[in-house]
């Protein structure tokens, strides 16, 4: 029977091992960054068609991610997608007339939101509404149009050749 | 006939029996007054029983499941061209499902057992009735500290074993199959969430630390008192600890997925 003393610091080391693996679980693999989230203000756009935007996809500016989508909405009356975003505090220096759009990250990647600055002197704040914004874009929809417009080609050329042959 | 359908009654109510009993018996070791000057260092001895002991196969273990994983994941994923998601595949699996469910069930082989086993013989041998013969209650004496060092252990034990079988992988993915570390990891923070992932699969090896100490625990004070009961008991230990894993893991992934 190992004394009491040499037991204790035995499960003492087992405790400070089982929550060094905890840390590296949190900060390494799960990239927690900071265990209390940064201050937010919130920013809300309206899109025609948010793709497969979903709530805490990320929010960009030139790349840099800059917040997270926090909820998305249907307006009852324009049927438009109502998306709200939060915005770090840090970030607080966002022109009132940039444009935001969603964007894909990759090929079969996941959507995101892109903000484009614009040039105003007065800036984004809690509440306000960014006015332009970019639809996503979506992959039937473009190949939809593409095949539309090759067969409606492929008419004209045939009428084309028909009118050379007589 | 009517005999076989008499047997069947009577082993459904024998079981209800073992039910109750082992309700009964969680409730007396949970519901007192806790003596922390007299109690903790005998849960400290079963920490170090159940959990320091277990700690070599725990590592050893995890270690070759988190390569495995990396391996089998890399030669299906490159097929895909999709190798730089390897990171995720390992992380999510272990983090979510595989460290909960493969800790639990070797701590049932591991501790559970020695358990039963110590309980058993320590009826088999009367120590229990002497024990109540001197005024000190079992429960509180014997089987109190041994379901805390279970419960306190599972999650520690967790926590660990996912940390290593994702080193596993890291060391095969990366340092063997040549996979780029920075993507490795990148990829594997982008994708892994904290609290929907490593905190919930904490949360389950939590509730299975509960159920497989409680069925050991019980199993053990339930034994019959001689040399083949107590191998039957130490069997049912691990067996049914082990099926009471796999059952609340599927109940509790439906509850955390599906949102209850």
């Amino acid at each position: 029977m190992l004394s009491q003393r040499l037991i204790e610091s035995l499960v003492g080391l087992f405790l400070i091992f089982a929550l060094v693996a905890l840390s590296i679980l949190a900060f390494q693999v799960s990239g927690l960054t900071t265990l209390f989230p940064p201050k937010t203000y919130a920013v809300t756009v309206s899109f025609d068609d948010i793709g497969g935007l979903k709530v805490r996809s990320p929010v960009k500016v030139g790349g840099v991610q800059i917040g997270e989508v926090s909820n998305i909405q249907l307006d009852p009356v324009t049927f438009k997608a109502v998306v709200t975003m939060d915005i770090e505090d840090q970030f607080n220096d966002i022109p009132d007339d940039s444009s935001a759009g969603i964007l894909t990250a990759g090929l079969l990647g996941d959507n995101y939101v892109a903000i484009t600055p614009m040039y105003s002197k007065t800036v984004l704040k809690n509440g306000s509404e960014i006015q332009f914004s970019n639809s996503a874009m979506v992959l039937e929809k473009l190949i939809g149009q593409f095949i539309y417009k090759i067969g409606n080609g492929d008419k004209e050329d045939k009428t084309g050749g028909g009118d050379a042959g007589t | 006939m009517i005999a076989r359908v008499a047997l069947l009654g009577r082993w459904g109510i024998g079981n209800l029996i073992d039910l109750g009993k082992a309700g009964i018996m969680l409730n007396r070791v949970l519901v007192r007054m806790p003596n922390l000057r007299k109690g903790f260092p005998l849960v400290l001895q079963q920490v170090y029983a159940e959990g320091v002991l277990s700690l070599l196969i725990i590592i050893v273990s995890s270690l070759f499941i988190g390569m495995v994983l990396a391996l089998q994941g890399y030669h299906t994923l490159t097929k895909f061209g999709a190798a730089q998601e390897l990171g995720p595949l390992v992380a999510l699996s272990v983090a979510r499902e595989l460290g909960p469910v493969v800790t639990a069930i070797l701590f049932a082989g591991r501790a559970g057992s020695a358990v039963t086993a110590e309980i058993g013989l320590m009826k088999a041998t009367e120590q229990l009735s002497s024990m109540e013969m001197m005024a000190v209650d079992p429960l509180h004496r014997v089987v109190a500290p041994r379901f805390w060092g279970g419960v306190i252990s599972m999650p520690l034990l967790t926590m660990i074993f996912n940390a290593a079988a994702i080193y596993g992988a890291y060391l095969v993915g990366v340092r063997w199959l040549g996979l780029d570390g920075g993507v490795f990891w990148s990829n594997m923070q982008s994708s892994v969430e904290f609290r929907a992932d490593v905190l919930n699969g904490i949360w389950k090896s939590i509730v299975f630390g509960v159920a497989v100490t409680w069925i050991a625990v019980f199993q053990g004070y339930n034994s019959k008192p001689t040399s083949a009961g107590i191998a039957s008991a130490t069997t049912r230990s691990v067996v049914y600890g082990s099926l009471a894993v796999f059952a609340l893991d599927f109940i509790l992934t439906a509850m955390m997925i599906g949102e209850w």
